[in-house]
C-alpha cells in the first residue's frame, strides 16, 4: 500500500505533487489506477449504457402499444438494419430486443454502476485509504466492461446485422442450447454467453479488490461498527459477488460447451426440435434454472444492498440525524445477503421441480421479506423527526424508500406460491422487478450522483434540472409501471409480441398504449441527467470540501481529491452519523474526523441514545 | 410550496389505491372469476394478501409522508438525536415475522393440493396427454372408454390446439415437450405449469364451468411464443363423450366407407 501523498491546496489537486511521479495523459485518464477515475470511467459508461438500454425498451414498448406498425423515426433512419421489413419490429427481432433491454440493463448498467462507480470511488475515501488494495487489478476491472460490451454488441451484428440472443436475460435451454430453436441468435447467443463471462470477471475482480481494501485499508480508529452503512452494502455485495458468481460462469461454460462442442448438459434425447435432427444425450434443462438462479437471485440483492447503504448515508445528512437503528440496518444486511442464497427456488415454482422444494423456498422467501421490512421503517424512523430538507438528493431517497415498499410488497404475492401460479411470466413479475430495480436502485444512483457530484468533479450539479430530472422520471416511472400490477392481474403474459391475438387480452391494448407514452416521458427525462451532469461540469457552483455538511471521511478530502486522495492523513474518532448531536456546538453535524470535540461518550454509530 | 413535495409522496399512494379499486370495472382485472375450485381458492389467497399489502402500504406511506411533513417545518434548532430504540425494532421485526409466517402456512394447503400426488383428488380422470411444441399444442386422448396410457397407442385420438375436458370433474393431463419449455397457462382456471422436454409432468384442474377458455404459452419459447394460442372446452360428460366419438368417427374414417352415423351428424352441425 502506497505511502499518503499531500497535495497543496484546494484547487491544485494532483499537481502538487506532479514532480513525485509523472503519470501521462493515458495513464491519468485512461489507462489509470486511481480508484477515483475508474469510478468514474464506470460512472460515464454505465450511463451511456443507460440510453442504449431505455432505447431497446422504447422498441419493445412501441410494439406493444402499436403492434406490427413501423417504427417511427427508427425505420427512416436505419432502414432495415435491425429490424425485419422497414423499421417494423419482427417477432423474431422483438424477442431481440427485450433479451437485451434486460442484459443490458443488468450486466451493463445496474450492477456495474454499483459496484463498479460508486464502490470504486467511494471505498477508499470512505474508510480513509489513499487507493483500492490493488490499484492494477482495479483498473483491468474497468477495462474488461469493454470486451464484454463488445461481445454484446457482437452479437448485435453476427449473421448480417440481423441476429442477437433472443432467449430472454434468462436464455433457459432447450431453447438457448440447441442454435435451430431460435435460428435467428445463432451465433450471437455464443457471444452473449462470452460477454456474460467477461461482465463476470470484471465484477470478480472489483470483488476481491473491495474486500481486502475494506479489510486491511480502513484508516486509524475506522472500526467496523464506525464504517458508513455504504461501506457495510459493498463489503457485503462484494462477498455475494464471490461466492454466487463462480456458479453462474461454470454454467455459462457449459451452455457454450453444449452449443459449441456437442456437450449435452441441459438438453435430454429424442426432442424434434425445429429442423434439426433429433437430440441425443440425458441432459436435464431444470439443472440450467438451478445453476442460473443461484446465481441471479443472489445478484438481485447485488443490485439493490450497495444502493441501500447509499440511500442510509444520503438520507441522515440530508434529515441532519443519526441513522436510526445501524446495527439493525447492518444485520439486516447480512440477513438478506444470507438469505438470498437460499431462495432461488421461487423462480422455479412452476418448473415441475419437487413440490417439497417449493414449500422450503416459499418459506424462505417469505423470510427474506423481513429484513427488507426492517430497513424500510429503519428509514422512516431516521426521517421522523428530522429536519427535512427537500432538494435532489433528499427527494431521489424518498423515492427509493417508497418504490421499496412498493416492489417489496409486490415480492410476498409471488412468494406465496399458489398465487404465483396465476402471476409467475405474468406482467406482475415485471412490475415487481422494475419497482425494485429502477423504483428503488436506479432512483438511489439519481441521487447518488447528486450527492457525490462534488466530490467527483468539485462542482454542484444543478438543482432546477436535478429536480425537474426527478420529477419526470418519477412520474413516467409511476405510470409505466404501476399499471403493469393490473396487467399481470389481468393475465398478460411476459415477452409476447402481440398478445392481443388472444381473445381475453385485446382490451388491454389502451392501457398499453398509455404506458408507452409514460415510458418515452421518463426515457425523455433522461437527456435532463445527462445534460446536467455535463453541463455542471463547466458550470456547476464551485463546491468546498464538505457541501452538505455531512460526517464521512471522504468530505475531510479536497473536493475533488488529488491523487492519494487526503492531504492530512484522516484518523476517524466515530461513527459518520452524529448529526444533531448537543457535543457539537453551533453546528449540526460532527465529522469522523473531527478530533477537538472527540470524548468518549460518543463511541460507535450504533450506540444508543434512547 | 413548502408543503408539495410531502404532499406529493402522499398523493402517488392515494392514486395507487384509487386506481385498484377502479380496476375491475375497467377490465384491467383477472379476465374473469375463477372457473375451478383451486382457482377459487388461490383468488381468495390474493385477496387475503392484497389486504394485508394494502394496509402495510398505505400504513407505511402515511407514515413516511407525515415524517416529512413534520420535518420540512421543523423548527427546532437540530434533529431529534435518537441512534434508534431497541424495543421498537423488536417490536417491527416480531409483528411482520408473524404475518409472514401466517401467510405461509396458511397457503400450504392450497400447493399441497396443487402439485403434491397424494393430495390430489381421488376421481382424477386422466383426460389426455398434451405435448407442447413450437409452436402449438399437441393433444392425444385414449379412445372412448379406454385409459390414457403412458405411451401412444394405435387407438388413441389426436387434436391440435383444442383440449376437450368434462366439466364439473377433476382431470388430469400429461404434461410434455416436444422442443423446448413451454407454459400450459389457462387464466380463467388459474393453472400453470411449465412443460420440461425430458419429462412428464401431471397437472390437475377442475374446470367448473362449461364453456371455451383460453390457453397460452407462459415460458418464453422463440419467437412464434405469443401465438401458441390453444382452448380449453369445458362441457358436460355427455358431449365430452360425443365430442371423442366424433374424434374416433373421423380419424378412424379409411376414406372408402362412411364414418359412423353419430360422427357424421356432429360433424355436419360444427
Ligand atoms: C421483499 C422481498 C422480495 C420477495 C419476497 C421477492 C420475491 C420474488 C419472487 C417470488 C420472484 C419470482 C416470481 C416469478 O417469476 O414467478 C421474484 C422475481 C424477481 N425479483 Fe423479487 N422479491 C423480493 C425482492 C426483490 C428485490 C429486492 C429485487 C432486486 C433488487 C428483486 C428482483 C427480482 C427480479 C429481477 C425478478 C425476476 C427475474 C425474472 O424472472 O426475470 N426482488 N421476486
Ligand atoms: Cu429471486
Ligand atoms: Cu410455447
Amino acid at each position: 500500500m502506497s505511502a499518503v501523498h499531500p497535495t497543496v491546496g484546494l484547487s491544485d489537486h494532483g499537481h502538487g505533487h506532479a514532480g513525485h511521479h509523472e503519470i501521462g495523459f493515458v495513464g491519468k485518464y485512461i489507462f489509470s489506477k486511481d480508484h477515483k477515475v475508474i469510478g468514474i470511467q464506470f460512472l460515464i459508461t454505465t450511463l451511456l449504457m443507460l440510453m442504449v438500454g431505455g432505447a431497446l425498451a422504447l422498441g419493445v414498448r412501441f410494439q406493444l402499444a402499436w403492434p406490427w406498425r413501423a417504427m417511427p423515426l427508427v425505420s427512416q433512419l436505419t432502414g432495415g438494419l435491425f429490424a425485419a421489413e422497414g423499421g417494423q419490429i419482427s417477432p423474431e427481432f422483438y424477442t431481440m430486443l427485450f433479451t437485451m433491454h434486460a442484459s443490458v440493463m443488468i450486466f451493463l448498467v445496474i450492477i456495474p454502476i454499483l459496484a463498479g462507480a460508486f464502490g470504486n470511488f467511494l471505498i477508499p475515501l470512505m474508510i480513509g485509504a489513499d487507493d483500492m488494495a490493488f490499484p492494477t487489478l482495479n483498473m483491468l476491472s474497468y477495462w474488461f466492461m469493454w470486451p464484454a460490451i463488445a461481445c454484446f454488441g457482437m452479437s448485435f451484428t453476427v449473421n448480417g446485422l440481423n441476429a442477437a440472443p433472443a432467449n430472454g436475460w434468462t436464455a433457459y435451454p432447450v431453447l438457448s442450447a440447441v442454435v435451430q430453436a431460435a435460428p435467428g441468435a445463432g451465433d450471437a447467443q455464443t457471444w452473449w454467453l462470452f460477454g456474460l463471462t467477461l461482465v463476470g470477471v470484471s465484477s470478480m475482480m472489483g470483488s476481491v479488490n473491495y474486500m481486502t481494501t475494506i479489510i486491511n485499508m480502513r484508516a486509524p480508529g475506522m472500526t467496523l461498527f464506525r464504517m458508513p452503512l455504504t461501506i457495510w452494502s459493498m463489503f457485503i455485495t462484494a462477498i455475494l459477488q464471490a461466492f454466487a458468481l463462480p456458479v453462474l460462469t461454470a454454467a455459462g461454460f457449459m451452455l457454450v460447451a453444449e452449443r459449441t462442442l456437442g456437450f449435452k448438459f441441459f438438453v435430454p434425447g429424442n426432442l424434434l426440435i425445429n429442423d434439426a435432427p433429433a437430440t441425443v444425450g440425458g441432459g436435464q434443462p431444470l439443472l440450467w434454472q438451478h445453476l442460473f438462479w443461484f446465481y441471479s437471485h443472489p445478484a438481485v440483492y447485488i443490485m439493490l444492498l450497495p444502493a441501500m447503504g447509499m440511500v442510509s448515508d444520503m438520507l441522515a445528512a440530508q434529515v441532519r440525524k443519526p441513522i436510526f437503528g445501524y446495527k439493525p440496518m447492518v444485520y439486516s444486511m447480512a440477513a438478506i445477503a444470507g438469505l438470498g442464497f437460499i431462495v432461488w427456488g421461487h423462480h422455479m415454482f412452476t418448473s415441475g421441480m419437487n413440490p417439497a422444494l417449493g414449500m422450503t423456498f416459499m418459506i424462505s422467501t417469505m423470510m427474506i421479506a423481513l429484513p427488507s421490512a426492517v430497513k424500510v421503517f429503519n428509514w422512516i424512523g431516521t426521517i421522523w423527526g428530522g429536519k427535512v430538507q427537500f432538494n435532489t438528493v433528499t427527494l431521489n431517497c424518498v423515492a427509493f424508500v417508497s418504490m421499496f415498499i412498493v416492489g417489496g410488497l409486490s415480492g410476498i404475492f409471488m412468494a406465496a406460491v399458489p398465487v404465483d401460479i396465476y402471476f409467475h411470466d405474468t406482467y406482475f413479475i415485471v412490475a415487481h422487478f422494475h419497482y425494485v430495480l429502477f423504483g428503488a436502485t436506479l432512483f438511489g444512483c439519481f441521487g447518488a450522483i447528486q450527492f457525490w457530484y462534488p466530490k467527483m468533479f468539485g462542482r454542484m450539479m444543478s438543482e432546477r434540472l436535478g429536480k425537474l430530472h426527478f420529477l419526470l422520471s418519477f412520474i413516467g416511472f409511476n405510470g409505466t409501471f404501476f399499471p403493469m400490477h393490473l396487467l399481470g392481474i389481468a393475465g398478460f403474459p411476459r415477452r409476447y409480441a402481440d398478445p392481443y391475438i388472444h381473445p381475453y387480452m385485446e382490451h388491454l391494448m389502451p392501457i398499453n398504449r398509455f404506458i408507452t407514452l409514460c415510458a418515452i416521458l421518463m426515457g425523455i427525462a433522461q437527456f435532463i441527467l445527462l445534460f446536467n451532469f455535463a453541463f455542471s461540469f463547466f458550470a456547476g457552483k464551485k463546491a468546498g470540501r464538505n457541501p452538505w455538511n455531512a460526517n464521512g471521511l471522504e468530505w475531510s478530502a479536497p473536493s475533488p481529491p488529488g491523487h492519494g486522495n487526503f492531504d492530512v492523513p484522516p484518523v476517524c474518532y466515530r461513527g459518520p452519523y452524529e448529526y444533531s448531536s448537543p457535543l457539537s456546538e453551533g453546528t449540526d453535524f460532527l465529522m469522523q474526523t473531527d478530533p477537538l470535540r472527540h470524548t468518549g461518550g460518543v463511541g460507535n454509530a450504533g450506540d444508543g441514545h434512547h | 410550496m413548502n408543503k408539495f413535495w410531502p404532499f406529493f409522496f402522499m398523493f402517488w399512494p392515494f392514486v395507487a389505491v384509487v386506481l385498484f379499486f377502479i380496476a375491475p370495472s375497467m377490465g384491467w382485472w383477472f379476465p374473469s372469476e375463477a372457473f375451478s375450485p383451486l382457482g377459487v381458492q388461490i383468488d381468495n389467497l390474493f385477496y387475503l394478501i392484497l389486504v394485508i399489502v394494502s394496509v402495510t402500504f398505505v400504513g407505511t406511506h402515511i407514515g413516511l409522508g407525515y415524517a416529512l411533513w413534520k420535518g420540512v417545518d421543523n423548527k427546532a434548532e437540530k434533529g431529534w438525536f435518537s441512534h434508534g430504540s431497541h424495543s421498537l425494532e423488536v417490536l417491527w421485526s416480531i409483528a411482520p415475522a408473524g404475518i409472514l409466517m401466517f401467510i405461509s402456512l396458511y397457503q400450504l394447503d392450497v400447493w399441497r393440493t396443487y402439485r403434491v400426488k397424494s393430495a390430489y383428488p381421488k376421481d382424477l380422470y386422466g383426460v389426455a396427454e398434451v405435448t407442447a411444441r413450437q409452436f402449438e399444442w399437441r393433444i392425444r386422448y385414449p379412445a372412448p372408454g379406454k385409459k390414457l396410457q403412458p405411451t401412444p397407442q394405435p387407438d388413441d385420438l389426436y387434436t391440435v390446439n383444442d383440449l376437450h375436458v368434462p366439466v364439473n370433474q377433476p382431470v388430469l393431463i400429461r404434461l410434455r415437450s416436444m422442443d423446448v419449455q413451454h407454459s400450459f397457462f389457462v387464466p380463467a382456471l388459474r393453472v400453470k405449469q411449465d412443460a420440461v422436454p425430458g419429462t412428464v409432468i401431471p397437472v390437475w384442474f377442475e374446470a367448473s364451468k362449461e364453456g371455451g377458455f383460453d390457453l397460452t404459452c407462459a415460458e418464453l419459447c422463440g419467437w412464434g411464443h405469443y401465438k401458441m394460442r390453444g382452448r380449453v372446452f369445458a362441457e358436460r360428460k355427455t358431449e365430452f363423450e360425443k365430442y371423442l366419438n366424433t374424434l374416433k368417427a373421423e380419424q378412424g374414417f379409411d376414406g372408402v366407407n362412411k364414418p359412423s352415423e353419430s360422427g357424421a351428424e356432429i360433424a355436419k352441425t360444427e
